[in-house]
Parts: structure tokens; sequence; C-alpha cells
């Protein structure tokens, strides 16, 4: 109900903010589209190992408008050329009406590597990177309360300086240092000495299948990797906002009036104290999803980190641009929850 | 705590006659004193110092020719005397890579460090200081390119700079042009947050009474802006800074471990790396020092930047 309320006096702000992302998606759009060109000839790579015809090549340019001036092709990728016509044979006579619709009504191209709609193509990875991103995410948050709470109630403690000392290491250490050490202790050495060991690369085993067990025993070291970085930094973070909260009047209060210990703590505590990370886990998307290239391409994780990779090195412009784009407005709505989540959860906090 | 109460032994009654004319203490005195009682920041201090004497020391015992040199007859050897580290997939001294590999990593994080300093400081400057229009189109320049999770950003110009740019003389060593490419594309990512640090700083500190008192007496504003406002936020733009330097070797690595970033024969930590993880069962010493090297000197170089933080905070007491 009070949601309801707050999205209506919030309209107006998540309106202008929405307005004010036009112009920054316009922005960020034609700045990589324009780095995108530069990237080297797409068309050199397409023939695989046979070597293109150069007329091939000049026709194969045609056909997919790389001929065109490049804020031409922008426009084209935006709004789309269903509205003119090309020359596909090349007589100087544009005699062909475009297909593609552009962007802003949905069509985000054709892949040059394979010529399957990027949507499509991004399509197939999405989902095995918000596997390991949505699982990832729920590890960290459950972890990363556990370890808080316990450190600020045993503050100074010989545990909690040992906690500060390692999530202070964790946090400094970088994401394929992480993944190539568990790989190497819990693959490698675990194999080594007849222990269970944990898979290091794909998804399944080919000849076990895709089965739910197969996947979740591939996940763990992908899910890890992703997740240590977070849970040591979000773990001091509620650290400290959960011995500020300790110390304030109201639970000074419950205190006083003999309040059960762990419903002061669970309850009265923790409920203020958690409220920040409810920003920070939704501002924190972005760096989740670069550590997934880096996870994704050690683990050999079929997602869409793998699929930038390789695209990014083949100068797929479609793809790649579609991947950057779903990912800025990704950021901006997440942004947008986020202050709206917040909001709700803190009355205090107004928009103008 | 601290208490505003007077107490019996209030501070003023304790103080001895020397330490009340002794001269006040400057910036850097005080620093100091609050930076050493850090014990995660001496202790980052000393590691930083040690890698530091590691990579430039040991140029005087191993010549770069050592460190490029292949040797197919020994290749993938384990750790041995003759190899401290081992070697590497075509033969060459994996310790004499890692020395070479660390300046060049370290000088990487320095100068991209620098580069984003220009960028961030000016952009924040300008912005927080004139305000209005030309801080509006600067502040959308900057959440443009905070939209895109800059590991994004950074492999796709990578890409796009790194057209066969030539190698480079200096100091009588062959650099490959890429270094200068990622030093340049780090720069030109990392900046956005520290221009947002600087701007607030300036829109804060604008309204100051010695701005006010500059003006009146008749500064110009580049006078206002660089000998007023500026010295009194490096606070936070040294922290940034030193973070930054961080922040840089570990991009570097990753964009060199993901195979975009220096190409040889030029060695740094980070491209060491690159198809290291397909040996993980048969060379662990591939992947394992030129990672520790990196993971050590991140860690170092937060704790310093953790204790200078504190160290340089005015509302901080501790003296």
């Amino acid at each position: 109900m009070r949601l309801h309320n707050l999205l209506k006096t919030m309209s107006r702000y998540i309106i202008r903010r929405l307005l004010q992302a036009i112009p920054l998606l316009f922005i960020i759009s034609m700045i990589l589209f324009i780095l995108m060109q530069n990237m080297g000839d797409p068309v050199a790579t397409m023939g695989g190992r046979k070597v293109t015809r150069s007329e091939d090549r000049i026709r194969l340019t045609r056909q997919l408008g790389l001929d065109k001036p490049i804020l031409v092709q922008y426009l084209y990728w935006l709004v789309g050329n269903d509205w003119t016509k090309t020359d596909l044979d090349g007589d100087g006579v544009a005699e062909t009406p475009g297909k593609r619709r552009g962007v802003l009504r949905g069509d985000f191209g054709v892949s040059l590597v394979n010529r399957k709609p990027v949507t499509m193509v991004v399509g197939e990875r999405l989902s095995n990177t918000l596997l390991l991103m949505l699982t990832a995410e729920a590890i960290i948050l459950v972890a990363s309360l556990l370890i808080g709470i316990y450190s600020a109630l045993h503050q100074y403690t010989a545990m909690d300086n040992t906690i500060t000392t390692l999530t202070f290491i964790l946090y400094s250490m970088p994401v394929f240092f992480f993944a190539l050490l568990t790989m190497y202790i819990f693959a490698v050495n675990f194999k080594a000495w007849g222990l269970p060991y944990l898979p290091t690369v794909g998804m399944f085993e080919p000849e076990q299948g895709k089965t739910v067990s197969q996947v979740a025993w591939h996940m763990v070291l992908p899910v890890a990797t992703l997740s240590f970085g977070f849970i040591a930094g979000y773990s001091r973070y509620i650290r400290s906002t959960m011995l500020e909260t300790m110390g304030q009047d109201y639970v000074r209060t419950a205190k006083a009036k003999g309040l059960p210990r762990p419903e002061i703590i669970y309850i009265h505590a923790l409920k203020n104290a958690a409220l920040p990370i409810v920003t920070i886990v939704a501002l924190d998307l972005p760096f989740l999803l670069g550590g997934a290239i880096v996870t994704e391409r050690i683990f050999g994780w079929p997602g869409m980190g793998r699929l930038f990779l390789d695209h990014v090195s083949r100068s797929d412009t479609p793809v790649v641009m579609g991947i950057m784009m779903m990912i800025a407005v990704a950021v901006i709505i997440f942004q947008l929850i986020a202050d709206v989540l917040y909001a709700w959860l803190d009355p205090r906090i107004r928009y103008k | 705590m601290e208490t505003n109460l007077p107490t019996p032994a209030s501070p003023i009654a304790t103080l001895i006659p020397d330490e009340l004319e002794s001269p006040p203490l400057s910036l850097g005195q005080l620093t100091w004193r609050r930076f050493r009682r850090h014990k995660m920041a001496i202790f980052g201090a000393v590691t930083l110092v040690l890698i530091i004497l590691y990579t430039f020391g040991g140029m005087l015992f191993v010549s770069e020719a050592d460190a490029n040199r292949t040797d197919t007859g020994a290749r993938m050897q384990a750790p041995s005397i003759e190899h401290p580290f081992g070697t590497d997939t075509i033969g060459r001294d994996i310790m004499a890579r890692t020395i070479y590999g660390g300046q060049i990593s370290i000088l990487i994080g320095l100068t991209a460090m620098f580069v984003e300093l220009l960028i961030g400081v000016s952009i924040g400057a300008f912005s927080g200081f004139f305000g209005g229009k030309t801080d509006s189109i600067l502040m959308r320049f900057t959440e443009a390119v905070l939209v895109i999770p800059q590991i994004f950003l950074l492999l796709v110009m990578a890409k796009y700079f790194a057209q066969s740019i030539p190698n480079i003389e200096m100091l009588g060593r062959t650099f490959s042009g890429s270094v200068v490419v990622i030093i340049i594309v780090i720069g030109i990512t990392s900046w956005p947050y520290l221009a947002r640090i600087v701007r607030s700083q300036f829109l804060s500190m604008k309204e100051y009474d010695f701005v006010l008192a500059a003006r009146a007496t008749g500064a110009s504003t580049r006078d206002i802006i660089f000998r007023h406002i500026l010295p009194n936020s490096i606070a936070p733009i040294i922290v940034a800074g030193t973070l930054g330097v961080a922040a840089a070797i570990t991009l570097e690595a990753y964009i060199s471990f993901l195979g975009m970033g220096v190409r040889p024969p030029t060695a740094t930590w980070g491209n060491m790396l690159e198809g290291a993880y397909n040996y993980i069962d048969t060379a662990w010493w591939l992947w394992f020092f030129p990672g520790i090297l990196i993971a050590l000197i991140v860690l170092a170089i937060n704790f310093l930047g953790d204790g200078l933080r504190d160290a340089l905070d005015p509302h901080s007491r501790a003296v």
C-alpha cells in the first residue's frame, strides 16, 4: 500500500530521471559506435580460413552497409533503414528497400559473425550469465550479512580480528588470482589426493548431460570467484553500520525495556543497519558484470561475458553494441530502483 | 570517545610549556604522526618498498636480455636453483620476467593514475567551480561514461587503439607500443569517480570565506582555482590517486590476462598470466608468481591508501 502511494508521489522524480537517461544513452551509444567502427574490418575475418576475393569483399561490405559514412551507419543502427533504399548491386542506383528497423524499434541488427539476430545471440547466453549472477548475489547477501553481524557483535575479539584481516586480503585479491588458486586447490590437488574434486570448465560434462546437479556442481567455483570480493566488501560495510546502529538511542531504549537480545539485534538494529546495502547492491551490478567477463573466460562458462570477448575481437559491432546498450539500460534502471527502494524503506528520504 | 566537558586532567593543564611554544605542526608532520599509528598502513608501505626493491633492484643482477631469452630446451621447468621461479612455455626465466614485468606494471599503474588525475581533477574542478551549463554538460558526460562498466569500455578501447603501434626506444630499452595504449586507455576510463569527488569539494569550498576574501583582494579565477581551492581539497585527491594506482595495476592485469593488453616482447605481470590457466594442472609456477605479486602490491597499496585516508582526515583528532 505504501509503495503504491510512494510511487505516486515519486512519479515526477521517476519520469524526470527516465527523461534524463535519454540523452545519456544517446551520448554513450554514439561514442561506442564510433569506437567500434575503427576496430578493424569485420569482413576480413568473415570467410574463416578461406581468403575472401576482393570483389566478394566489396559486395559484402556493401550488403552489410559498411561502406556508408559513419553517421549514416549510426542512423541506420538507431532508427533503421526501412524508410530508404540502398544500392546492393553496385550500379550506383539505390533500388533495394532496407529491412532494418533500428534499435529504437527493438531491432538490434544481425551479427556480422554468424548472421543471426543480435537479440537471439544474446538471448541464448543471457540466461547462463543471469544464473551465475543471481546465485552469486544471493550468496553474497547471505554470507556478508552473517559475517558482518557476527563480527559486529564480537567486536575486537580474536575471531573479529581474523575476519577483518581476511576480508581485507580478499577484498584486494584480483579475480583471476582467486580463480586460479581455487582451481588449483579444489580441482587439481583434490583430484591428485583422491578426494571429490570440482570441475573447472563448462556447465556440464557432455556424457552426463545438462542435469540440475551437473550444472550446480559446475557452478561452485565460478560463483565463489564471482562473489568473494563482494562478500569481503559488504561484510565490512555491514559490520560498521551494525556497530553504528547498536549504539543508537532507540536500541538502548529497547535494551532498557528488557526486550530479548535476538529481537533487538535482528528486528530493531538489523532493519536499519541493512538499509544502505539495498542501494549498494543495485549500484554494484556493473561491477558484478565486469567480474563475470573474467570468470566466464577462466571457467569456460557460456555466458554474455565470453560472448562479448569473442565478438569484440572479431569487430562484430551489432552484437557488441547490443550487449553494451542492454547493460547501460539495466544499469540506469537499477539505479532508479535503488532510489525508489531506498525511499520506500527509509521514510526520511524524499526526492524532488 | 571525546567530550567537551572540562575534566580535572584537561589537556591545557597537562601541556608542558615547551609544547605550547613549539611551532604548530605542518600538514605533512600531522599526517605522518597519524599514519605511523596505522599498523596496516605501515605493513602496506613496507611491502610496497620491498616489491619496488625487488623489481628495480633486480635489474642489477638480471639483464633484460635474460628476461626475454627463449630456451626451447628448458620449457616449463619447475622452480629450481637455476630458475628459482621456473620457466614458461617457451623457456624464459619467470623470475627475470617478474622483475622486468613488475617495472612495467608499476609504471603503468603510476602513469595511468596521472592521466586519471589530470582528466578527473580538471573536469571536476571546472564543473564544481563554474556550475550552471558547464556543470550540467560535464556531469551528463561523466554519467554517460559511468553507465558502461569500466572493463567493457576498456576492452573496446584497447581494441580501438591497438592497431600496430610501433615499439618505443627509451633509456636503451625497447618497450612495446601497447604499453602507452594501455596507460591512456586506463586513464581515460578511470576518471569519473575522481571527477565527482573533486566536483563536490569545489562546490562546497567555493562558498567558503577564504575564497570570498581571495576574490575581494582581486585574485584571478585561475589563482582561486589552483592556488586557493585545489590545495585545500588535496587530501581526497591523494587518497583517490593512491587507490587509483592499485586499480590501474589490476586493470592492466585483467586486460592483459584476457589477451588484449600489453603485447610481447614486453613483459608485465598481467600478460605473464595470459593463457596460464591452460596449464593449471601441469605448471602452477606459470601463474602463481606473477599472480601473487599482483595480489601483494594491490593489497599493499590499498592498505597504504586506507592509512592515508585516516591520516589526512582533518576531523580525525588522533595525533
